[in-house]
C-alpha cells in the first residue's frame, strides 16, 4: 500500500475520478438533454444545464409517444421489456438449474456430450444464429408473441455452467445426508440445492434481467405489431421518426426512462449480487 | 435396536479395485463395534456399504433380520453421523433435526417431542433457532449427533466423527457418545482411524487392513494378543517393538522356547525394563530420552543392528543419552510372528 505517499494518494485519486466522470457524463448528458425544448439540439450547442421542458417532454412520451412516426407511448414498451426480460431471466435460471442438477448429480449415458453441447453454444451468440432461429420462430408462429420474444434467448450456457460449478462445490456428504434423511432427487434439489444457491440465483437474476432488457436486434426483427414493441428498440424508432428531424429531447427522454428499471434490479438485488459472486455459503 | 449381520461383504469399484473384500461380521444388538485401520483400508467403505450409501458387490447385509442389500439409505431403518457433519447449513437446528422425521410423514407434535428430548439430550436447546454457521464445532458436532438420535433408529453409525475436533473436544464428545449409546443401548457401528478412540470406546474392535478383517476382539484381547503383525504394529503406542530372531541369533541372544517357525519377535515398549532378567536380553545406547509426564519414553538404538526400539517407563529414568543400556522382558511379554505369513505363531 501507499500509505503515506501523499502524490500516490492524489494521483490514485485523480484516476478514479477521471473514470467516473467519463462513464457519469454521458448519463449526465442524457438526463440533462431530456428536459430542453425541441430546437436545442439543432443549434449544434451542447447545455449542460437543466432546461424547463422536463415535465412536459416525460409527459409526452409516457402519454402520447409518438404515434405518428411508429412509437407507440413508452408505457407499453416498458412493459413488454419488462415481461421479456422476466421470462428470459426466470425461465433460463429455472432451465439451468435442472440441467446443471442433471450434469452433476445423475449418471446417465452421453452425460459428458451433452454437458459440452450445452457448453458449445456458448460460442454461439444470438446475433450469429439469428437467421435460423427467425426462420424456427416463424414457422411455429411465434412472431409478434412474448413467447417468440423470450424462447429462443432463454437456453444458455452461461448459466448451466455457473451453476454446474456451484453445484461441485456443494460437498458429497450433503447428498448422502439427505439420503439418510430419506430424501430422493427431487427432495434434495427443491430443500437443500436450491437454496444453497439462492446467492447465485439473484446473481444470475440480475445478469439475465439485464441480458434480456438489453436485447435489441432479436426484438427488432422478429417484432412488426407495435403492441410488442421494446422499449430498446423503441428508442431507435424515435431516432428514426418518419421524415422529420431526431427529436433528440424524446429520445434522450426515453433513454433515461429505458435505463431506469435494469439500476432498479441492481440496487434492490446489490447485496445478494455480490455476495453470490463472491462467496459460497458452506 | 437390531442385530447387523455381515455375510461375505465385497466392494469391487468400477475400475477394478478390491475397497473391501469378503469381511463377515456378526454385530450383536446394542453393540458398539470399531472399525479401526489405517487410511485406505476400506473401513469407510464398509461403513457405506452399511449405510446404503456404496451399492455392494457380492455378500449379503442383513439389519435386524432384514436384509437390506438393495434398500435406499432411508429404508434401512440407520443414522449416520458424517465425517464433516454435512448440516443443512440454509436450515435452522431444529430443522437440521426434524428434516429427516418430515420426510418420514411424522406428525408434528411427535417431530417437536424428539427434537426436544434429542436436544435436551445434547445441550443444544438453545441453540435450536440458529443456522450451523453461528455454532462451533463442538456445537455442529453436537447437532450432527442429534439428527442421528431423532430417528430412534435401529442402529447408528458414525464415519470419523471426532476427526475435525481439537484434541481437548474429542475427549470429551469420545465420552460423551459412548455413555449415550451404552444408555440407549443402540446397535452401532464406529469408523475410526485413531486407535486410542477406537480401544476407549468398543465393545468390539475390528481391525481392517487392506479390505480384509485382519482381527475382530475385545480391546484388551487385540492388545495383549495381536493375530497378526499389522495388529501387533497398529495397536498401542507408542507402537510395538519388532525385532528379527535372526538378529538374536547372530548374538547368542535368543529366548530358547519359542514356538517353531517363529522369525520375528514382537514385545511392546511397556513390557520391557531397564535392566538384565530373565527371557529377552537386549543390549544399546540411548539414542533419545522422551518425557511424557507421568511416564517417558527410552529409544535404544540396539547393538550390532542399530535398530531403535522403545521403551515405556514410569517417572523419569535415570539415563542418559549416548549411554549404554541392558534391557529386558519376561518370555511371557513376547509376541512370536512368523514374517512371511504375517501371523501369529501359536
Amino acid at each position: 500500500m501507499v500509505e503515506n505517499d501523499r502524490w500516490g494518494m492524489l494521483l490514485a485519486h485523480l484516476v478514479l475520478i477521471l473514470g467516473v466522470a467519463v462513464v457519469v457524463f454521458p448519463v449526465y448528458v442524457a438526463i440533462i438533454a431530456s428536459t430542453h425544448a425541441p430546437g436545442t439540439f439543432l443549434q449544434g450547442v451542447m447545455p449542460l444545464l437543466p432546461g424547463s421542458h422536463g415535465w412536459e417532454n416525460y409527459r409526452t412520451i409516457i402519454f402520447e409517444g409518438r404515434s405518428n412516426a411508429g412509437a407507440p407511448p413508452i408505457g407499453s414498451m416498458l412493459w413488454n421489456s419488462f415481461v421479456m426480460a422476466m421470462m428470459i431471466a426466470v425461465g433460463k435460471i429455472a432451465i439451468s438449474l435442472l440441467s446443471a442438477f442433471a450434469i452433476v448429480y445423475f449418471r446417465f449415458p452421453g452425460r459428458i456430450f451433452f454437458f459440452w453441447i450445452i457448453f458449445v453454444t456458448l460460442m454461439l451468440p444470438v446475433e450469429v444464429r439469428i437467421v435460423p432461429t427467425y426462420q424456427v420462430v416463424a414457422n411455429l408462429h411465434m412472431l409478434n408473441t412474448y413467447a417468440g420474444l423470450s424462447i429462443p434467448l432463454i437456453a444458455s450456457a452461461t448459466a448451466t455452467f455457473l451453476f454446474r460449478q456451484f453445484f461441485m462445490t456443494v460437498p458429497e456428504e450433503m447428498l448422502e445426508a439427505a439420503r439418510v434423511d430419506g430424501a430422493g432427487p427431487w427432495k434434495f434439489f427443491k430443500d437443500i440445492l436450491v437454496p444453497l444457491s439462492v446467492t447465485n440465483i439473484a446473481a444470475m437474476f440480475v445478469i439475465m434481467f439485464i441480458y434480456g432488457w438489453n436485447q435489441y436486434l432479436w426484438p427488432l426483427l422478429i417484432t412488426t405489431d407495435d403492441s410488442y414493441y421494446t422499449i430498446v428498440m423503441g428508442i431507435q424508432r424515435m431516432v428514426t421518426g418518419a421524415d422529420s428531424e431526431p427529436l433528440w429531447h424524446l429520445v434522450m427522454a426515453t433513454v433515461v426512462l429505458a435505463a431506469l428499471p435494469p439500476i432498479l434490479v441492481i440496487l434492490f438485488m446489490q447485496r445478494l449480487f455480490v455476495k453470490g459472486l463472491t462467496e459460497t455459503e458452506k | 435396536m437390531a442385530r447387523i449381520v455381515m455375510e461375505a461383504l465385497s466392494k469391487v469399484y468400477p475400475g477394478g479395485v478390491q475397497a473391501v473384500s469378503d469381511v463377515s461380521l456378526d454385530i450383536a444388538d446394542g453393540e458398539m463395534i470399531v472399525l479401526v485401520g489405517p487410511s485406505g483400508c476400506g473401513k469407510s467403505t464398509l461403513l457405506r456399504m452399511v449405510a446404503g450409501l456404496e451399492r455392494i458387490s457380492s455378500g449379503t447385509l442383513s439389519i435386524g433380520d432384514r436384509v437390506v442389500n438393495d434398500l435406499e439409505p432411508a429404508q434401512r431403518d440407520i443414522a449416520m453421523v458424517f465425517q464433516n457433519y454435512a448440516l443443512y447449513p440454509h436450515m435452522t437446528v431444529y430443522n437440521n433435526l426434524a428434516y429427516g422425521l418430515r420426510n418420514q410423514g411424522i406428525a408434528r407434535p411427535e417431530i417437536d417431542r424428539r427434537v426436544q428430548e434429542a436436544a435436551g439430550m445434547l445441550q443444544i436447546a438453545d441453540y435450536l433457532d440458529r443456522k450451523p454457521r453461528a455454532l462451533s464445532g463442538g456445537q455442529r458436532q453436537r447437532v450432527a449427533m442429534g439428527r442421528a438420535l431423532v430417528r430412534e433408529p435401529a442402529a447408528f453409525l458414525f464415519d470419523e466423527p471426532l476427526s475435525n475436533l481439537d484434541a481437548k473436544l474429542r475427549v470429551q464428545m469420545r465420552v460423551e457418545i459412548r455413555q449415550l449409546q451404552k444408555r440407549l443401548g443402540t446397535t452401532s457401528l464406529y469408523v475410526t482411524h485413531d486407535q486410542l478412540e477406537a480401544l476407549t470406546m468398543a465393545d468390539r474392535l475390528v481391525v481392517l487392513n487392506g479390505g480384509r478383517i485382519e482381527q475382530v476382539g475385545t480391546p484388551m484381547e487385540l492388545y495383549h494378543r495381536p493375530e497378526t503383525v499389522f495388529v501387533a504394529g497398529f495397536i498401542g503406542s507408542p507402537a510395538m517393538n519388532m525385532i528379527d530372531m535372526a538378529y538374536l541369533r547372530d548374538r547368542g541372544a535368543a529366548p530358547g522356547t519359542l514356538p517353531t517357525g517363529t522369525d520375528l519377535l514382537g514385545v511392546r515398549p511397556d513390557d520391557l525394563r531397564l535392566g538384565d532378567g530373565d527371557g529377552l536380553v537386549l543390549s544399546g545406547t540411548v539414542a533419545l530420552l522422551e518425557p511424557a509426564g507421568a511416564e517417558s519414553h527410552v529409544y535404544v538404538a540396539l547393538d550390532g543392528s542399530g535398530q531403535v526400539v522403545t521403551v515405556r517407563v514410569p517417572g523419569l529414568p535415570d539415563v542418559t543419552e549416548g549411554g549404554v543400556l541392558t534391557l529386558s522382558a519376561p518370555l511371557s511379554a513376547l509376541h512370536p510372528f512368523n514374517s512371511a505369513s504375517g501371523r501369529r505363531v501359536q
